[in-house]
């Protein structure tokens, strides 16, 4: 059982954790008691634990209620679900295999963690598929009900590995899931495939006692799922709890683990535990309240952002408006409308929806009206990889218009960020008037991690007041309304929304007239207009970029969005080993903040890793002319902790 | 049905605000400079709707106007209303989301045949079943005007064009019967010249609950000229036009009276000689028939190249739950539900710990 003690390199996190926090609870995997059932006990400070099946085996439902239990017993965790875009691939094959990693400890921890201390693979195809990820001398749990020779073959075992010895390297646990939830089930007289069904629960419930988990919220969660078919959710239950004892009292569980509560990683607070396209959720409807504005949402379903759809249209009674358009175009069309009426406008997309409503976000450039751009960006280019993540959008978000069509981006760097980031690129939208890009991206929207639930008296004010009168004297001494006139500080116009009397005005895409807003092919005035817009947009106050160099480094290495829990990983990693290096994370991207040509100017070496080739590496290297160096990773998965550190101590050292 | 109509359309309209005072034509035209090439259809079209404003005697500032692009589109500069020239095809989202939003306002589409039904087909079609309170007007010239002569998705098959020296190969969509086949609950046509007609349907439109869509056949005396000629000829239009008035017998004709009447063998419509043998076989038109067939039925009676029996007026106006007044119950049911949104409640959720310090 020595794979559940962290290895040097891992107990960098620890390190960090332990400077940060001060008193912590005791360390790895060397603390034996005995439990209640007569068995061993050992303290763990983390454990990473991957659930893997078949795409129908429910192991998405079974890690998210894994996560809750471990939530609300006070660990902190990273999540990482991973499947395939196919809602069924074909049974038992390598491409249809789902996973759900999770990462908990005692402390605060950053990613959902390299590579899995626990795999429970439910049938042939989910060994095969995770196998190179598991270290030797891990622990595997299967389910050899489905190692029989049909599904081993249609992944080409010839031999079963669980008897070949091809994984003696292994603490393999072979346990026959469905057989013992059938069995749990007799009693119910479920049909057989009905009851197979809740193996994933007799799953869940023996991980649940290897890690001493409480029980309470699944049993609480299985009955209120099933509430209109009682007898599922009992059998759903029976079988959890059939797992939690078969670990109780078979002998090949000899020891159960224990990790304590982060409460020392944790700021005093109400927390829960929150996914990215949830957070970023709220953070919307937060943002509608706070500036007191109703909130619509003009979107077409695309994978992976149309949970916020989902979670919009749930809260009609915070006066949220839903709208399914026909495509991507008239998803943002009808934010748009909504935005001129006076909205809180937002569309929310992918990379492929956003290439489809260009057009749509040049004119929203050209009537500078405030709307929100939620681009969860996953693999492309094209249809791409769906259901996997990627930070391939950002030149889009930047560049991707006809014309000189500057466009704020704000990227979160966690799923709990996403909260705060949309009430930022609102806050931007509605002070500027102007669309805004909130770039987040697969990885963030479907991980989760603790949140510490803000009072919401604590939240920024966002009353935007619209325009009520006339704003400009004509030479003939008259009051008039100019829908160009702008306000000098922030180069906002107006916005007046209709139904103001005196006020009517027009907007199009064509180029208007400084002030008046009338149609102008004036060449001077059009010169005007494009340069202001972009004054407009570089002038759009956002805070400096702090950096962390407690040691005066001479490398700096600088990234956005998504890459901050790895990246923050492997520099506690590299500092912990002795090594000096900076870390600087971006929120924005546009405007970069008025520090950075002065940040990445001032150290010898800059390394930018991304989900991309190079993209923000080539922005610094444009706009400061500093040799930027990328290192990149573009196939479909977050960055390694481990993975980062060596590359980042290669950029050191060399 | 006419009763329960009237009683929903009043319920809508009473959503936006009154005028505060009588209203002129003067007032809805804007400082602007009309920019369309002397003797467009357009200024009539613009005349005809700026005076029909004042009689809805809506407050101004609660009417806005979205177009998308094409010599149409410009239409929302001329008006002193709100308005929004958008881009290419997309003016129905845009005012989707406006309406939907926004119930205290009279919102007006303007739009063309290239705009409505090539780049914006998709949205026109959707903004139809849905039956947002949107007024669709359809300024159809069978050509395209701002890209200088190209055919467009109404011309005629084999038209010569810019873009078609030999011929063009489409079959032409027809405008009113793409409506009805989706699902539009207010469908009318009529033509830029004949003001008095043109008004009559405007009112119609004004007054229906939901997504009217009004083709308005307007002559590009540039690239497209006397493409309705026949139409509006006082000899030749007795013969061709087909004026639609609900309740009445579907005649026209000036020396020999015609009628449409239901063929036995078919069951579809035809243009015969009425006689006083048949004239109780003389079909009656009814705008509110809950099937959209018969409606369907008179729109193909046309002929496509001649433009022979052409149906003007109201074909088709019935009652259907309106998409904005759906999405506004939802919320107020959202409300009695679960109560006024609390934003703690909500961020706080059912599953929470605490950290004590």
């Amino acid at each position: 059982m020595t794979s559940q003690v962290s290895s040097a390199a891992e107990k960098a996190d620890e390190a960090n954790a332990a400077a940060l926090g001060g008193q912590r609870a005791p360390l790895s995997g060397t603390t034996g008691t005995t439990g209640g059932d007569g068995k061993e006990v050992r303290r763990l400070d983390r454990v990473i634990i991957r659930f893997a099946g078949d795409s129908g085996d429910g192991m998405q439902l079974t890690g998210d209620r894994f996560t809750s239990e471990t939530a609300s017993f006070g660990n902190d965790l990273s999540t990482l679900p991973n499947f395939p875009a196919e809602i069924r691939a074909p049974a038992g094959t390598l491409p249809g295999v789902s996973s759900f990693q999770l990462h908990f400890a005692d402390h605060d921890i950053l990613t959902p963690g390299d590579a899995p201390n626990v795999l429970v693979a439910m049938n042939p195809a989910a060994l095969k598929a995770n196998i190179a990820d598991v270290p030797r001398g891990a622990e595997i749990i299967v389910n050899t009900d489905e190692f029989t020779k049909r599904p081993m073959a249609k992944v080409g075992y010839a031999t079963s590995p669980l008897e070949d010895g091809s994984l003696e390297a292994y603490n393999v646990h072979p346990v026959p899931l469905t057989t013992l939830t059938l069995e749990a089930l007799k009693e119910f007289g479920l049909p057989r495939k009905e009851a197979e069904r809740s193996k994933n629960m007799f799953a869940l419930g023996l991980l649940s006692w290897m890690y001493n988990r409480p029980t309470e919220g699944t049993e609480t969660f299985l009955r209120a799922k099933f509430a209109k078919k009682p007898q599922i959710a009992e059998a759903n239950v029976a079988a959890f709890r059939a797992g939690w004892n078969f670990g109780e009292t078979t002998e090949d569980f000899a020891v159960s683990y224990e990790v304590a509560p982060a409460s020392q990683a944790f700021p005093t607070g109400t927390y829960r535990n929150i996914s990215g396209n949830l957070a970023l959720s709220y953070g919307l409807i937060a943002a509608g309240q706070l500036a007191d504005l109703p909130l619509y949402l003009g979107s077409y379903p695309i994978t992976p952002a149309s949970d916020i759809l989902h979670e919009l249209s749930r809260h009609k009674n915070f006066g949220v408006r839903t709208f399914q358009a026909e495509d991507e175009i008239a998803g943002i069309g009808a934010a748009l409308g909504a935005a001129f009426g006076g909205s809180l406008a937002v569309t929310t997309t992918s990379g492929p929806g956003v290439a489809l409503k260009s057009e749509t976000i040049g004119l929203a450039v050209s009537l500078e009206l405030p709307l929100l751009i939620v681009d969860i960006q996953r693999g492309g280019p094209s249809t791409g990889l769906p259901t996997k993540t990627e930070q391939a959008d950002l030149l889009q978000a930047m560049y991707g218009r006809n014309g000189e069509a500057p466009v704020p981006v704000v990227a979160p760097r966690t799923p709990a960020d996403c909260f705060d980031a949309a009430i930022d690129a609102a806050r931007i939208a509605l002070t500027y008037r102007t669309p805004v890009f909130l770039l987040s991206d697969g990885y963030l929207a479907n991980g989760s991690e603790p949140w510490r639930i803000p009072e919401t008296d604590t939240l920024p004010d966002l009353k935007t007041p619209f325009a009520t009168g006339p704003n400009h004297t004509a030479a003939d001494g008259t009051e008039v309304f100019w829908p160009y006139k702008r306000d000098p500080r922030t180069l906002a116009r107006p916005w007046a929304v209709p139904g103001t009397a005196g006020l009517e005005h027009r907007i199009g895409g064509i180029e208007k007239q400084d002030g008046t807003g009338n149609i102008s092919y004036d060449p001077a005035n059009h010169d005007f207009m494009v340069r202001t817009r972009q004054a407009k947009i570089d002038g759009i106050e956002v805070p400096d970029l702090e950096v962390d160099d407690p040691a005066d480094a001479a490398t700096l290495v600088l990234g956005w969005g998504s890459t901050y829990g790895p990246i923050t990983a492997a520099v506690r990693r590299l500092r912990a080993s002795g090594a000096s290096i900076a870390q600087a994370h971006l929120r924005h991207l546009n405007p970069f903040p008025k520090n950075l040509g002065e940040v990445v100017k001032r150290y010898d070496k800059v390394v930018v890793p991304e989900m991309n080739l190079g993209q923000l590496a080539m922005l610094l290297r444009a706009k400061y002319l500093v040799d930027a160096h990328s290192y990149n990773q573009v196939n479909g998965m977050p960055f390694k902790a481990e993975q980062l550190a060596t590359a980042l101590k290669e950029a050191i050292d060399a | 049905m006419p009763d329960t109509e009237e009683l929903h359309h009043n319920d809508l309209l009473q959503l936006v605000p009154k005028a505060e005072a009588k209203q002129s034509m003067k007032d809805f035209k804007s400082d602007q400079e009309v920019r369309w090439c002397p003797g467009c259809g357009d200024y009539a079209v613009l005349a005809a709707v700026q005076g029909f404003m004042p009689e809805l005697g809506l407050a101004k500032e609660n009417i806005t106007f979205v177009s998308g692009i094409g010599c149409s589109s410009r239409f929302p500069y001329y008006m002193n209303t709100y308005g929004m020239h958008s881009i290419h095809g997309r003016a129905p989202s845009i005012a989707t989301g406006l309406a939907t939003s926004r119930r205290d306002l009279s919102v007006w589409v303007v739009t063309g045949d290239g705009d409505a039904l090539s780049i914006g087909g998709n949205h026109l079609i959707h903004a139809l079943r849905r039956n947002v309170n949107l007024k669709i007007l359809l300024f159809n010239n069978r050509i395209y005007g701002l890209t200088k002569g190209q055919y467009s998705p109404t011309s005629e098959l084999g038209k010569i064009t810019k873009s078609t020296p030999m011929g063009s190969l489409d079959a032409p969509f027809n405008p009113v019967s793409l409506a009805l086949g989706a699902e539009a609950t207010f469908v009318a046509r009529t033509v830029d010249s004949d003001r008095k007609h043109l008004t009559s349907v405007l009112r119609a439109a004004a007054e229906h609950p939901g997504t009217a869509l009004v083709e308005i056949y307007q002559n590009c005396n540039i690239f497209n000229d006397g493409a309705f000629e026949v139409l509006k000829d006082k000899e030749q239009a007795a013969e061709a036009v087909i004026r639609l008035e609900h309740g009445q017998p579907i005649l026209f004709g000036s020396q020999e009276p015609k009628g449409v009447v239901r063929d036995p063998a078919t069951g579809d419509l035809k243009v015969v000689a009425v006689t006083d043998e048949n004239r109780s076989q003389v079909l009656v038109h009814d705008a509110h028939a809950e099937s959209p067939t018969t409606a369907f039925a008179l729109s193909r009676i046309a002929d496509a190249d001649t433009l022979h029996h052409t149906p003007i007026g109201v074909l088709r106006s019935v009652e259907r739950p309106v998409y904005d007044t759906l999405m506004a119950d939802q919320l107020d049911a959202a409300v009695e539900q679960s109560g006024k949104g609390d934003l703690g409640a909500l961020l706080a959720g059912t599953d929470t710990w605490t950290v004590v310090g």
